[in-house]
This record gives structure tokens, sequence and C-alpha cells, in this order.
């Protein structure tokens, strides 16, 4: 039998040579998942827990009651100095300067024509409070020392990637003005816990925190443990994620894992919950060669800014708003129990590629395989029917809007 | 009956000159959940280390070689309907497929139960 894994993260793997430190890297709670059971795998250049008791099982739990995963590898930097929000509107192309203390909004790093260099999350941190972040510096020249963090003018807590937040860095530390302080917080632990049951759990030993609502985010404490926690996720379910410390993070988890609602989850639950949700995957649905527009990820265009025009590869990006890109992902429900994998290719009756599978699986919850797609426009309409080929054989698959299961955000004034 | 294993984890039960063939229960669980399984049809010829079958889980597709040359005689439908037999039952009614042996010498180059628990002990 041929290795499942070696194809599975062959597309991972390549996206490794840009690293800038390319040994493989222990997270806070390596030995904490080793000793819960679970198989470790190389991924963003650390040793991640790839699943415990396996993907259906974990996937089901996450729906029902409530799922821990460690997100450590990703990168969490805080943003400040004068004229910090306009600066980060010249790379992103959301109101960053309207967001609110403890908001939060998706947003796109956009290299200069547009393309897509990350998806993120962004919050406006609290100007009245101390950061409960041990912060350091990305490099003595980049810190401004008339401008420590935090400032009147506000900071902001940005999440990136783990396999883009070097590069990220760069070209933030490239396209930022100087009087912008980056603090990369090496430090900081990340722990998301997602599912029905997650923020109940939770509140029993952060008391407030079901106090907040879908992406608003707040300071709380631990036993003294400073905690950095927003109501967001990647699942599609209600959750948190949860910056602390990493000299912490064993304890906390353990704390987590005592609450009767929580198991540990692996990558691969991560995986097939965010594909049902119909959440973009970083370098798999979303690369540089990518628009938000072809992503249909045009809420991430924020009116204001539209209006403005003035973000990177604005021009490319408006005109395919209102003409329609050449192609654009869409979500796919393939027919029989064979899942259509990334990089299978859509084709028309003549048997020429004409689109891409950038994403796709099994759906524990459908209980049928899905997939995210790139096709040409003509094609993108829920209900279209395409065939896609894959090693040989000739699958048929229907677009179908995304997400494949409802999102089930608690917002505010639905509480 | 003896039973035949491969270094790609396939195993072979021989009776006679009739061979059938699944994966191991060490590589089901490598694999984690079976979702489809792609069984060889009846008539094929396969020679040995031949891709004969797929084995896809939650998260990736694996091929199945085959151990020995030969032609298919019967692929088990029970795992059309149910490939979780993979998982629950990987080394009897999880088998992928019989065949017809067509060089039974073949079978001198696979290891037996112990040399093969062997081999994994030291993967």
């Amino acid at each position: 039998m041929s290795d499942p894994e070696l194809r599975d993260y062959a597309s991972i793997i390549d996206q490794a040579d840009d690293y800038v430190e390319p040994e493989i890297l222990p997270l806070p709670l390596d030995a904490w998942h080793r000793a819960q059971g679970a198989r470790m795998v190389e991924f963003a250049g650390y040793e991640m827990p790839i699943q415990y008791e396996g993907i259906m099982a974990e996937h089901a739990w996450t729906r029902d009651s409530a799922g821990l995963f460690d997100v450590s590898h990703m990168g969490q930097l805080v943003f400040s100095g004068e004229g910090v929000a306009h600066a980060l509107e010249t790379v992103l192309p959301g109101d960053i300067a309207g967001l609110g203390e403890g908001k939060m909004r998706y947003s796109l790093l956009l290299a200069q024509d547009g393309g897509i260099l990350d998806d993120l999350m962004a919050t406006r941190l609290l100007d009245d409070q101390p950061l409960p972040f041990s912060a350091q510096d990305v490099e003595p020249e980049a810190y401004d020392p008339l401008h420590p963090s935090p400032t009147a003018s506000g900071s902001f807590y940005v999440v990136v990637n783990g396999a883009t937040k070097y590069d990220d860095i760069s070209y933030l530390i490239e396209h930022l003005p100087d009087d912008v302080t980056i603090n990369i917080l090496e430090d900081q632990a990340l722990l998301a816990v997602q599912g029905p049951k997650a923020v109940e759990a939770v509140a029993r030993i952060v008391p407030g925190v079901d106090g907040l609502v879908f992406m608003t985010a707040g300071a709380f404490y631990w036993n003294d443990v400073p905690l950095w926690i927003s109501r967001s996720g990647y699942t599609g379910e209600d959750g948190v994620e949860i910056s602390l410390p990493a000299e912490h993070a064993v304890a906390f988890a353990d704390a987590l894992l005592a609450l009767p609602e929580i198991k540990p989850m692996g990558l691969g639950a991560r995986d097939s919950l965010r594909l049902e949700a119909g959440l973009p995957l970083y370098g798999h649905d979303l690369d540089p060669e990518i628009t938000p527009v072809m992503a249909d990820l045009g809420f991430a265009l924020s009116k204001r800014r539209r209006e403005a025009a003035d973000f990177p590869g604005a021009e490319r990006i408006l005109t395919q708003r209102e003409h329609g890109p050449a192609t654009k992902r869409v979500g796919l429900i393939v027919e029989g129990r064979q899942p259509a994998r990334e990089g299978a290719e859509v084709i028309d009756d003549t048997g020429a590629t004409i689109g891409r599978l950038t994403s796709g699986g099994f759906a524990p919850t459908l209980g049928k395989p899905i997939a995210m797609a790139y096709v040409p426009l003509a094609l993108a309409a829920p209900g279209t029917r395409i065939e896609i080929a894959q090693r040989g054989k000739v699958h048929t698959a229907t677009v179908t809007a995304m997400p494949f299961i409802p999102h089930r955000y608690v917002r505010a004034g639905a509480k | 009956m003896s039973r035949y294993f491969t270094q790609d984890h396939e195993w072979v039960d021989v009776d006679g000159d009739v061979g059938t063939v699944g994966i191991s229960e060490y590589a089901q669980s490598q694999l984690g959940d079976v979702v489809f399984v792609d069984v060889p049809e009846t008539g094929k010829t396969l020679s040995k280390g031949d891709e004969a079958a797929v084995v896809e889980s939650v998260k990736a597709a694996s091929d199945v070689y085959s151990p020995v040359s030969g032609t298919v005689t019967e692929g088990n439908a029970a795992l059309t309907d149910d490939s979780s037999l993979v998982n629950s039952d990987a080394e009897t009614a999880g088998w992928f497929f019989k065949l017809t042996l067509s060089d039974p010498s073949e079978l001198d180059s696979l290891m037996d139960e112990a040399a093969y628990a062997a081999f994994v002990e030291g993967l």
C-alpha cells in the first residue's frame, strides 16, 4: 500500500521552501500532544498532531460538543504606532480604521497586483489596558521608542497563517511606514476551542467569556495568567481562540481537557471541519495568483475601501467585481463515495482542463465527498453539473452554495 | 492455508492456487477512517507490484499493490457498501480481492506473519 501521508502532504511540504528556519521546531504543547496519544506529522515547519482517536470521531465531537485545537504554529503579531490603522489599510482591503476596540475582522494581505498573500484576522486592541502579551520586537531598527505599544492611536492584534508568517512579516516590514512597530508574539501559544458547547465549558474556568459575541475579543484571566480571547474560529461552529503565554499552555490545556465537553483534536479534523464550513485554506484555495473576487471573498472588501479604491490591486479587483472574474471559487458535492481531492482537474465535454480542485475530501457530517474548485464563471452557478478527472477516472459533481454545513456563530443580538 | 505479507503492508492468504488479498491491521491503523475502496474488476490480469485497488481515508488516497501476479476472480462487494470493514476487520472480512496465482514462486520473496511483525516493530 502506498504511504497515505506522502500524497496528502506533498502540497504542504512544497510550500516549505519559503521558511526562514528550516529545522523542525517543537510547539509549546508538543510533549503534551504525544502524552495524549496524538499521531504527529510535520506541518508548517513544526511537528503537529494530525489526529487522536480518528478524524471522523473528532469531527463529530466538535460538531456536537467541543474540540480543543492547538494552533500555536500560527503567527501572532501586534501592530502599533502613529497612523497604524491607515498603514494597515495600505496592504489590507478592509475597514481597519473603523474597527471598534475589541472588534475583529477577517481580512486579506494583498500583493501589489491584488493577489492574496495570506488571509488573517485583525482585532483592535483595547486602549485603556496593557497588552496581555510579552512582546518581542522584530528587529531593533524597526522599533520606534517614541511609540511603545500600546499607544493612544491604538494597536492591532493580527493572526496570520503559520506557513506564511515569515514571508508576511518581511512584506509588512517592507510596505509599512517606519512609524509602525511590529511585535511578533513568539512566546504566546494559541488554542482554539470550537463547538456548540465550547463557550459554556470555557466560561466555567474563565468567567465572563460568554459575554463575548462572534468577532469580538477581550482580555481575561485564568489563575492570574493573562488570556486574550476572541469569539471566532475556523470550523463553522461557535467557539473561542485563546492566546496565552507559552509557559502556561500545558497547565491551561490540562484545565480545558478536564472539562467533560472538551476533547483534543488534530489537524485532520480541523481540515474536514473548515471544508464543510466552506472556509478557504491558504496555500490550497488561496494563493498569490488568486484575487479576493476570484476567491468569492468579496465581503472582505469593505464598502468605504471599495469606494476609495485605495488598496493594492484595487483597479483589477474592482473591475473583476463589476464584470465577474474569469474563474471563481465554488463548492462541489461529488457524486458517489470516492473523494475528489486537491489537484484533480475540472474538464469540459472534450476532456480539456478548464478548472482545478483546490481542496477536497470526505465530509463526515454530510456523509459524502465535497470539494472546492476554481471553475469558469459560466459554470459557477449552484446546480451546475461538472466533470472531474482524477487518476484516470471521471467523476460528476454539482456546484453547491457554501457553506456545506450552516455556520453556527453566536452573533450580537442573537443571545 | 498460508498467509504472506509485503513490505507495503498487503497480506495474501494462499489456498492451492487461489490468493485472497487485503491490507494489514497496521496499515488500516495508519490510514485512519476508510471512506471508500475501489477493488479490481473480475478478469483483470495483475503483475506482482501492480496498483490493484485504491483505499481512501477521510484525508488521503492510497494504492494497494498486488502481492503476487495473477488473474482477479472476485472483488469484495461488501466493501462497496461498508468500507469501514477495512478498519474493523482488516485481516478477515475486510479483504479486497481474490486472484488465481500465475507464479506461486513469487511467494518466496514475501514475509511470513512473524517476519512481518518484526518488520512493523522496526518502523
